[in-house]
């Protein structure tokens, strides 16, 4: 089973440039280490088969999630994806343990340059803004949250630059876990979930 | 052989000799064309002398010319022929008035007669389709350029030979005598539109009326009936059988049943075809070969050489690849049969004297037997070297030609939903379908449906089979579709087959033949109608959808588990039994996670997702 597994979405590949390179850059890494799963070629009909999503993330020791960015998130499903996939009990709440000490990295585009992820831009907020909900889905799995891979500007950027962008999302999938950054970072310990967080509310 | 009726001795004879001399000719890799006319010289006069009067059998085998003209006809769609109007009308009329005009002006030259120069130059400008036709797919050339200009120049050949077999008695040395003048005219006319009009108005409901009756025998004998009626309504004012045939053929080109009429009439043709050539082979004076050996060598080469010249020239014009230019060369330089054929009428109209005619035809025959082996010389010395050189790869100019590349076996109410969403899509699907009617109906929305037997070998063949990615096989019959199915793996194993299962067993059979695109008919209306049924007893209607689709994912499997355990009763039940205490078992299963979670959130615990889980602002 693979060590690295990499989760990729993208709604219509046939128009895609940058998480088209990045996905044929990973497949071709070492299968016996990398698997990639391309989610919309296997549930055209948003069908998951949990049970086999489960047991490759079992196996696995990093995730890395590779999408566009739309609408500030990610592709609807992937999200469905996450929801279940990461189940309770399974990922996170009582006895969900089986996503802890593993390492999770995001590898996104989009499609507005840097410069519109800035206050004075027309997105407003710096990018890192929108990885809160990232973050934290990592935190509460006991996940450690690796720095993101981000293309900006992903529609005008050149060959080349998309290219070069392959090549470095290869290398640092071929380096992993010997990454430089990983050394200064602290394990990030799971985020419980007090039993009695919430009070009681009826059934619906 | 006293007692046995002479057209028992004779079948025997050019049967047997045909069968003996094709395969070896074929063996030798010359084609089916020179063993037949191996077979004639054998068995005629100059060789075994098994058979003295080849006239009497020229007579009856021109019925195969007949036939070919009437496919050729079938053929010439007119929306084809407006495709392909530039290589067609503009380089095969080139092809053919140069070649016929150089040829005239040596013979005039020659000091021949001009009738004879005129005759001889037609005759000999005609190149062999026959040959080209078994040539080319043999050496896998039909969808190059050069393989479709050679087609779309004998295409203009056998249009012009029409032209030129109504007009050769024109040339006639007694031109006044027995004519009828203009009432003859008047009445050739009539019949011409007559045909046209009949076959306009009544040959498609007649042809409807009589694929009606679902007996496939009554089906041919209603097309050979067509063309032998249409051949005998225009010689009986004069004009050509053939051209007759070829009216009949265009005609028809644009109706349902083309291509049931071209796979019936087919081997007719083949073998009228082969008897025709048998009988120029035994034509062939070999006294006249004899006398003048030299002349004989002369003409032969001449011909050849001076169409070969025209040819070359006319491939520096063309978009022609260069590597490709020597089969362009050689395949229409040669001579062909249609130039026995205006032969023949030229000496029946007793336009030109026999002896000449002979020496000609010889000069055909002749260069017909040397096309073979131009051709494996052209592939030895000259091929090579044109595709060191930089080889220009051919432009996809004519795309008419080429088959869809999706084919739908059976157009009833399944395989027209798969086809019409291919068709939203942009894609376009050739239909086959053996129910007459609808596929007049569908040809009526502009469909390119054709009427025909989806298990017969020969018609899937030609309607592109061969060439299809997809071949949808939808047929409702199971027998018929496992038949269908048999024939497609054996022999067009480059098509994915995607099929319609009609129940679990017809499932297990394609499943059996390597099918791995098979839908059972029911099972998805079914589960719609029972998401439906879920969610008016109350189930949402999101749960609904992902139980039937669980359903569904476990049935497939479940079948999937049971397949080779096909034809074992026991197996069978126990692997059945076995799926469904399974899918009962999780479902089990779920129902009491969900009451778990129920009761979890009694404790004051409620989290399926994440987003319900408190926040620290909560």
């Amino acid at each position: 089973m693979a060590d690295i597994l990499v989760i990729a979405a993208h709604p219509q590949l046939e128009h895609s440039r940058a998480t088209r390179a990045l996905m044929e850059a990973a497949a071709h890494l070492d299968p016996a280490r990398v698997h990639v799963r391309d989610l919309y070629a296997l549930y055209p009909d948003y069908f998951i088969d949990v049970a086999t999503e489960q047991a490759l993330l079992a196996q696995a020791r990093l995730l890395v999630w590779l999408h566009p960015v739309h609408w500030y998130s990610m592709p609807p499903l992937l999200k469905l994806w996450l929801d279940e996939v990461f189940a309770f009990g399974w990922a996170y709440g009582p006895g969900g343990k089986a996503l802890a000490g593993k390492d999770l990295w995001l590898a996104a585009s989009t499609g507005g340059p840097d410069t519109s992820y800035r206050p004075d831009g027309y997105n407003r907020y710096f990018f890192d803004a929108f990885l809160h909900p990232y973050e934290q889905t990592a935190a509460l799995c006991g996940m450690r949250w690796l720095p993101p891979l981000v293309q900006h500007g992903a529609h005008r950027a050149s060959d080349a630059l998309i290219e070069s962008q392959a090549q470095l999302f290869s290398q640092r999938l071929q380096s992993w876990p010997r990454w430089p950054e990983i050394d200064a970072m602290e394990r990030t310990s799971q985020c419980e979930v007090p039993a009695d967080a919430r009070p009681a509310e009826s059934a619906t | 052989m006293e007692g046995a009726p002479t057209w028992l001795t004779s079948s025997l004879i050019y049967l047997g000799a045909a069968v003996l001399a094709v395969p070896i000719a074929r063996l030798l890799g010359l084609g089916s064309v020179i063993g037949y006319l191996a077979a004639g010289i054998a068995i005629g006069p100059w060789g075994l002398a098994l058979v003295t009067d080849a006239q009497a059998i020229l007579g009856f085998a021109e019925f195969g010319v007949v036939l070919m003209l009437f496919l050729v006809g079938l053929e010439l769609e007119p929306k084809r022929l407006w495709a392909l109007r530039r290589p067609i009308f503009g380089w095969g009329s080139v092809q053919l008035a140069g070649s016929t005009l150089l040829l005239a002006a040596v013979g005039l030259a020659a000091g021949l007669d001009w009738r004879l120069a005129l005759v001889a130059g037609l005759a000999l400008a005609q190149s062999s389709t026959a040959i080209a036709l078994s040539v080319l797919p043999e050496r896998n050339l039909m969808p190059t350029t050069a393989g479709r200009s050679v087609v779309s120049v004998s295409l203009f050949q056998d249009i012009g030979g029409i032209v030129i077999l109504a007009l050769l008695p024109l040339l006639a040395v007694g031109t006044a005598a027995g004519s009828g003048g203009w009432q003859q005219g008047a009445k050739a006319v009539g019949m011409v539109l007559a045909i046209v009009l009949g076959g306009r108005l009544l040959l498609r409901p007649a042809l409807r009326w009589i694929a009606r009756s679902e007996t496939p025998e009554i089906f041919t004998a209603a097309s050979l009936l067509l063309v032998v009626a249409t051949a005998a309504l225009m010689q009986a004012v004069g004009l050509s059988m053939a051209l007759g045939a070829f009216l009949a053929g265009v005609l028809l080109a644009e109706s349902e049943y083309r291509r049931e009429l071209e796979t019936d009439i087919g081997p007719f043709k083949g073998l009228l075809l082969g008897l025709f050539f048998i009988a120029v082979g035994m034509s062939i004076d070999f006294a006249v070969v004899m006398k003048d050996p030299v002349l004989m060598a002369a003409v032969v080469l001449g011909f050849v050489l001076l169409k070969a010249l025209l040819l070359l020239a006319m491939v520096r014009l063309m978009p022609i690849p260069r590597a490709e230019a020597p089969v362009f060369v050689v395949l229409l330089a040669q001579g062909g049969e249609f130039g026995f054929v205006v032969l023949q009428a030229a000496t029946g109209a007793s336009v030109i004297p026999g002896a000449p005619a002979s020496f000609i035809v010889a000069a055909i025959a002749i260069s017909m037997l040397m096309t073979p082996l131009l051709l494996v010389l052209a592939d030895r010395f000259v091929a090579p070297r044109l595709a060191s050189s930089g080889r220009v790869d051919g432009v996809d100019e004519i795309q008419d030609e080429q088959q869809a590349p999706v084919l739908i076996l059976g157009f009833g109410r399944y395989g027209q939903i798969v086809g019409r969403l291919i068709n939203a899509s942009g894609l376009s699907a050739t239909v086959l379908d053996h129910d007459a009617e609808a596929v007049n109906g569908l040809r009526r929305f502009g469909w390119p449906a054709f009427y025909g037997d989806a298990t017969r070998l020969d018609l899937l063949r030609v309607a592109g089979a061969g060439e299809a990615r997809v071949i949808v096989l939808a047929i409702d019959d199971v027998e018929q579709s496992l038949k269908a199915a048999d024939i497609i793996r054996e022999h067009f194993p480059q098509a994915t087959l995607v099929a319609r299962a009609r129940n679990t067993t017809h499932w297990y059979g394609l499943h059996q033949r390597g099918v791995l695109h098979i839908e059972r008919e029911t099972l998805d209306a079914a589960l719609m109608s029972g998401r439906t049924v879920l969610e008016l007893m109350g189930t949402e209607r999101h749960t609904a959808r992902n139980l039937a689709l669980r359903f569904r994912q476990h049935n497939i499997e479940l079948l999937n588990q049971m397949a080779p355990h096909q034809g074992d009763e026991k197996q069978l039940i126990s692997v059945a039994k076995q799926g469904r205490r399974e899918l009962e078992e999780l479902w089990q299963r779920e129902r009491e996670e969900r009451r778990e979670q129920r009761a979890r959130r009694g404790d004051g615990f409620q989290a399926e997702r994440p987003d319900a889980v408190p926040g620290a602002d909560d």
